[in-house]
């Protein structure tokens, strides 16, 4: 029901809206997608999939990456790419490290330290990528090199952070009122989130809103949908890449310490793919590389099924390092069909 | 007076038509590199005829090691230019199709031994079976990016994210070693020849594609594509077949450099093999001038810059740069040679010269 009247929406009666509608279209499928394979997940195996927790499990671990893939959106809606998100994660969660540890920093001084990475970032390859007009990839290509030897000049080796009150904030839960379950002693456990998942709500939240109802958020899909019509309404197409890009890095830096956050340590081999988890999040969402389509949620619901479906293969007993990775790639293969498939279909018509 | 004028005027026209030319940018890279290391090793350079362990006569030194190094990335260079001049993106799951193609040809030469005695099958067989099955996965690759249309990027990181699983399950996840030392020559050394083996494999890939580049209409026919598959669908090509073909020649150049890998070692790490090559093999293309949106494309140049990152390497290696370190270097190396190389950045530069020079004009005018 829904879809077709998104259809008709799209093409009958606002036909010069129909960026939008594709965007509404994959959306709706991401959704039934998810709800479809948690839900046959809660009834078929049952047990740990009924639990509220094992759902706040996966945002738990996916804060992060929840976080990175929505900058990643961002850059996509507007026809670029950024691969250097996953060894940003590294780098900003080594020098956090660091400076916790060796530095006898505070946690202000960390998340300064994080953001600073994250600005600095974000203004070079901003500037690099919109205004000498260098190929993203290329550019975030680099950056992602970069990161990955910094990290291990600011330190080689992987350690886990002693700073007291950085613990106490990492084992800060939030419980959620009414979801919590009774375990085997018959103990009532309530559920909880951590601190990252409510940063991550928030900035999907904000980014959503963004998106769709502020004046940039609009350029944002303007320039990725043409630029040179972009260029024409009067938008300032490198304006707008730039901000795209330097939103990106921010959001990666901020990804990054809710990353450090949750896993607590410095290490060079941190978030290793993770740029790659974030573009098929992104693409599972209904965010097309080609630029103007996209939505924030759906990215969210990408990272979600990621989730889920490794959590499906792990708990079905199968090898999990080896197994997840083939079905993330079959589960990656079929959406894209889906979304190549109705869109040729569409347009077809 | 007039002529004196002239001909500086020229001299400069052609200094930068030559600036301009797109095998500019790797040689002068190039070029940068092999000066600076002289000044800092004279003998950086030299070659040396040695015997190795088993009592062939071979050539050492750098430039040998730069050279025999960057065999694979040079070939996979090859199938990269085209597949990014057709399809306006990039491949970027060479690097787990190299490890299913190391994985294959293992599979065939062992058996189900992980250690076998004797070879199960010949090595030429194992090479043929490899090659088939990248140009499979090659095949696949170009399925979804010709006949599905979905972003090249996007397609290919299906086998990213699942080639080096695939790899591991295709060997039980065991790691199967040869002793035979036959196998290990397309890697190292074949006896009585003291060139590496890989530099006479490269040679001969370039010779291979720089005549069907010359004798067939594949160059002709990529170009159009890239640059525009609805008008040269209107001038009679089938543009959805040409990409198609351009994954799959990618996927011959990978088994190749899959097979060379696997020889090197005689067995193969699914984890480790070919570790970011992907990236390194987008860069030669880059580094070559290549628009990565598509069109246009010089293949000597694609391979020039694959020798420009292993010269790169090698010279930091030089410089007891820690391996770990190695990509921060590189990524400063890299920015500085893109931006110079960018036409936006060049025509700030020329404005920037002019400036004066005006001023200077207005002042002699008045």
């Amino acid at each position: 029901m829904a879809r077709s009247n998104s259809t008709v929406k799209g093409e009958r009666l606002k036909p010069q809206r129909t960026g939008l509608s594709d965007t509404n279209l994959l959306l709706i499928i991401t959704l039934a997608v998810f709800l479809v394979m948690y839900v046959a997940a809660v009834v078929f195996l049952g047990s740990g999939f009924r639990k509220p927790q094992t759902f706040f499990n996966m945002l738990n671990e996916n804060a992060a990456l929840i976080i990175l893939s929505c900058g990643m959106s961002i850059v996509m809606i507007t026809g670029g790419i950024d691969i250097s998100v996953g060894t940003m994660t590294a780098l900003v969660c080594m020098t956090c490290a660091v400076n916790l540890d060796y530095q006898s920093g505070t946690i202000a001084s960390a998340i300064g330290l994080a953001l600073m990475i994250g600005v600095l970032y974000g203004l070079v390859q901003g500037y690099i990528i919109a205004y000498l007009e260098i190929q993203p990839f290329i550019v975030t290509l680099a950056g992602m090199f970069f990161a990955k030897g910094m990290t291990t000049i600011v330190n080689a080796d992987q350690f886990n952070v002693a700073n007291e009150s950085f613990q106490a904030l990492k084992l800060t839960r939030i419980n959620v009122p009414g979801m919590g379950s009774v375990n085997k002693l018959g103990n009532y456990v309530p559920a909880y989130v951590e601190i990252g998942v409510i940063v991550a709500v928030v900035i999907v939240v904000l980014l959503f809103v963004l998106l769709r109802w502020s004046k940039l958020g609009r350029n944002f899909y303007a320039v990725g949908g043409n630029q040179q019509s972009a260029n024409m309404l009067g938008i300032n197409v490198k304006r707008t890449k730039f901000l795209a890009h330097f939103l990106c890095s921010v959001l990666a830096s901020i990804g990054g310490f809710v990353y450090f956050l949750h896993v607590g340590s410095g290490s060079p081999s941190h978030a290793s793919g993770y740029e790659m988890n974030a573009i098929a999040s992104s693409i599972i969402g209904g965010t097309m590389l080609t630029g103007g389509v996209g939505n924030i949620l759906g990215t969210f619901f990408g990272v979600m099924s990621l989730s889920t479906i490794k959590n499906i293969v792990s708990s079905l007993g199968l090898d999990e390092a080896w197994w997840s990775n083939i079905t993330v790639a079959a589960m990656i293969c079929l959406f894209l069909v889906i979304q190549s498939v109705v869109l040729l279909r569409k347009n077809k018509k | 007076m007039k002529a004196g004028r002239l001909e500086p005027r020229e001299k400069q026209s052609k200094l930068r038509s030559l600036f301009r030319r797109q095998i500019f940018i790797p040689i002068a890279a190039l070029l940068v590199l092999v000066i600076f290391n002289l000044i800092t090793n004279p003998s950086f350079f030299a070659v040396k005829l040695d015997y190795n362990s088993a009592g062939n006569p071979v050539f050492t030194g750098n430039l040998v090691t730069i050279l025999d190094n960057a065999s694979e990335l040079a070939i996979l260079a090859i199938g990269m230019t085209l597949v990014t001049a057709a399809s306006g993106g990039q491949d970027i799951s060479v690097g787990a199709a190299i490890a299913i193609a190391g994985s294959v040809t293992l599979r065939v030469l062992c058996g189900d031994n992980a250690r076998p005695e004797t070879l199960q099958a010949p090595i030429i067989v194992a090479f043929l079976v490899c090659c088939v099955a990248s140009m499979l996965f090659g095949a696949f690759n170009g399925t979804l990016v010709a006949y599905f249309k979905i972003q090249p990027m996007v397609a290919t990181l299906i086998l990213y994210t699942a080639g080096r699983s695939i790899a591991a399950w295709i060997n039980n996840n065991t790691l199967p070693n040869i002793s035979e030392p036959s196998f290990g020559y397309a890697g190292n050394f074949i006896p009585g020849i003291p060139v590496p083996t890989p530099i006479l494999i490269a040679i001969a890939c370039m010779i291979v594609i720089a005549l069907v580049l010359k004798f067939t209409t594949l160059g002709l026919y990529t170009q159009a594509v890239g640059i525009n598959p609805n008008s040269s669908r209107l001038n009679g090509i089938n543009p959805a077949f040409i990409k198609f073909i351009t994954y799959v020649i990618l996927g011959l150049c990978v088994a190749v450099a899959g097979f060379i890998k696997v020889s090197r070692f005689s067995t193969i790490n699914y984890s480790v093999v070919a570790k970011d090559i992907e990236m390194d093999a987008i860069l030669a293309v880059a580094l070559g001038g290549n628009a990565l949106s598509g069109g246009k494309f010089n293949m000597a140049a694609s391979i020039l810059g694959a020798y420009v990152i292993q010269f790169l390497t090698t010279t930091l290696y030089a410089f007891n740069v820690d391996s770990s370190a190695l990509p921060a270097y590189k990524a400063v190396v890299v920015i500085i040679l893109v931006v110079l190389s960018a036409p936006t950045f060049q025509q700030k530069l020329t404005r920037l010269k002019k400036k004066p020079k005006m001023a200077a004009a207005a002042k002699e005018g008045n």
